[in-house]
């Protein structure tokens, strides 16, 4: 499907105590099926915004969303969505948080057994079994992001929503987990939808990028396609022209058309 | 001859090294000459140096404190109606040897009256738990009940606990349950306060992955609303067990009755001070246990 995420027209307006505050304006975007696409722009852009109305944690002034053939009514687990800060559970063990997942989806069809299997796949995927019985507060931040990778995955999502995951890790770690989820994504060929903030993640990781005007009333600026064959890998990308016209362009796009005036 | 070697080598001294290396061009016999082990006695402070040290930084303090109070209380003493500690002393010996005897409805030891009081507490601030924990819950959850309830919450919070006692007497037309009824209504208010500021509290995180995982109500407070807004409830439920213990003296010296506050009033008119005395360490003492007891609740539940 060509546009198994479609957002048209979609605005949305916040009211705040000073009158009403247009944080995104006419934003048209799709995202193929097994797509991967990022949307990028300066920080207050809305883009964060943008994904939480697809994920359904907001509900847009106008437009119109939808989501594998049927509009987007709120928040559902045909959407698994990474937050930035992981929002583990601190109560619950890295299988208690992932199968909570689990047993949500496939809960009413499937036996117990089944479930758990389900849930130790998951954290198989993200190379975390040996860390199930810990709690998020004994793990680090990179682990806690792919366990939220893996309770996202564990639910079989058509599209994968992901919040900047890895901006709040440090540069090795984040260029660790890019690297796995570039792995994750080829593996299950899922249709995914990131937030970033950084533009060699985006080159990296995406099919296409689509670049956001600075708000108030953000839309969609630019979209550069990201030709660049799979699988990819880090190294090579480095002396790759190709990768860099990408790169470049982003940057241009965000450093020259869409510079902040000094906040 | 190769046991003694690894017992001397097990002893690190210098001695068995040397010896073990010059050990090949020895003759057998020599080998019994080697010195007997210098067993290397560590000492106490030594190896325990810093637990020791820190443990009296700990206790000195304490010690200190009390033994300053003791001796402050012994001077205020002289020359006053006030018995002093040694004479309180002697008096707690005897009122501790046998402290479950029963001599009628109002001669009974201090372990009855203790046990008496609890069970009062225990059911007083039972009943506000029930009630007021779930209550909590709703205020904190629902915009409308919070608004609603809030006039009604400042309006009786601040009002003293025995302030509610001549109405307890009024409805229950008895001493016992005007008790419970101080001690519920005063110990209801921190724990609906604290649930309810702990359901509000709910990192909006927490609420946003109930909702994209599209969670059962059952499943939010279960595995969120719950184990998040523990910690506070407990804090709640602290402070309340507090005021309740706090309350019930008062309560039972205009109640009667058996229990620590009447038997605190009765000594007063047998002018038996040493035994109020007694009673006001005890107080402090069942207080601090409870407390205690709470704290190390609160902390098997703590996160992060």
């Amino acid at each position: 499907m060509d546009k198994f995420v479609l957002v048209e027209n979609v605005s949305m307006v916040f009211k705040t105590k000073s009158g009403s505050f247009t944080a995104l304006k006419d934003v048209n975007m799709s995202v193929a099926e097994g797509e991967f696409v990022t949307l990028i722009g300066h920080s207050g852009c809305g883009k964060s915004t943008l994904l939480n109305l697809v994920a359904g944690l907001l509900v847009p002034s106008t437009g119109v969303q939808i989501c594998a053939g049927r509009e987007i009514a709120g928040p559902g687990p045909d959407r698994g969505v990474v937050f930035q800060n992981h929002s583990l559970l601190p109560w619950l063990t890295c299988f208690e948080n992932v199968m909570l997942a689990v047993e949500r989806v496939f809960g009413a069809t499937e036996s117990g057994g089944k479930l758990k299997a389900r849930t130790i796949r998951a954290l198989e995927l993200v190379q975390l079994s040996h860390a199930a019985d810990k709690r998020p507060n004994e793990i680090s931040g990179g682990m806690k992001q792919r366990v939220g990778i893996a309770r996202a995955l564990s639910m079989e999502p058509k599209v994968l929503l992901l919040d900047e995951p890895f901006g709040a890790l440090d540069a090795l770690t984040r260029a660790h987990l890019q690297d796995e989820l570039l792995k994750i994504v080829a593996k299950t060929k899922s249709t995914v939808l990131m937030v970033t903030h950084d533009v060699d993640e985006a080159v990296l990781l995406s099919d296409r990028i689509v670049m956001m005007t600075n708000g108030p009333a953000a839309t969609v600026g630019d979209i550069v396609d990201v030709s660049l064959p799979r699988p990819r890998e880090r190294m090579a990308l480095v002396n790759d022209s190709r990768y860099h016209e990408c790169r470049a362009r982003v940057l241009k796009f965000l450093y020259q058309k869409q510079l902040r005036p000094a906040a | 001859m190769s046991a003694a070697l690894m017992t001397h080598q097990a002893f690190k001294s210098k001695a068995s090294a040397v010896a073990a290396i010059t050990l090949p061009t020895m003759a057998q016999p020599e080998v019994t000459e080697l010195p007997p082990p210098v067993r290397r006695h560590t000492p106490l402070v030594e190896r325990y140096g810093a637990e020791i040290t820190a443990f009296f930084r700990h206790v000195i303090p304490v010690v200190f404190g009390l033994a300053l109070f003791v001796v402050l209380w012994a001077i205020v003493s002289q020359g006053s109606s006030l018995p002093g500690p040694l004479k309180t002393w002697h008096s707690a010996v005897v009122v501790f040897s046998d402290p479950f005897y029963q001599k009628g409805p109002n001669d009974q030891g201090i372990g009855w009256n203790i046990l008496m009081s609890l069970q009062r507490v225990g059911i007083g601030f039972g009943m506000a738990a029930l009630l007021g924990i779930p209550l909590g819950f709703m205020i904190g959850r629902f915009q409308f009940l919070s608004s609603m309830t809030a006039p009604i919450i400042s309006l009786l919070r601040p009002v003293s606990p025995l302030a509610w006692l001549p109405i307890g007497l009024l409805v229950f037309k008895a001493a016992n349950p005007a008790a419970i009824w101080v001690i519920f209504i005063s110990s209801i208010w921190p724990m609906i306060i604290n649930t309810a500021a702990g359901v509000r509290e709910v990192p909006q995180d927490y609420l946003n992955v109930a909702k994209v995982l599209n969670l059962s109500e059952w499943k939010v407070f279960t595995k969120i609303l719950f184990p998040a807004v523990l910690p506070f409830m407990l804090t709640g439920i602290r402070l309340s067990i507090g005021v309740a213990w706090l309350v019930i003296v008062a309560a039972e010296m205009l109640t009667g009755g058996v229990g620590i506050g009447f038997w605190v009033w009765d000594e007063w008119n047998n002018l038996n001070v040493e035994h109020i005395i007694i009673a006001i360490f005890t107080v402090g003492i069942v207080g601090l246990l409870l407390e205690y007891t709470l704290m190390l609740v609160a902390r098997r539940f703590e996160y992060r």
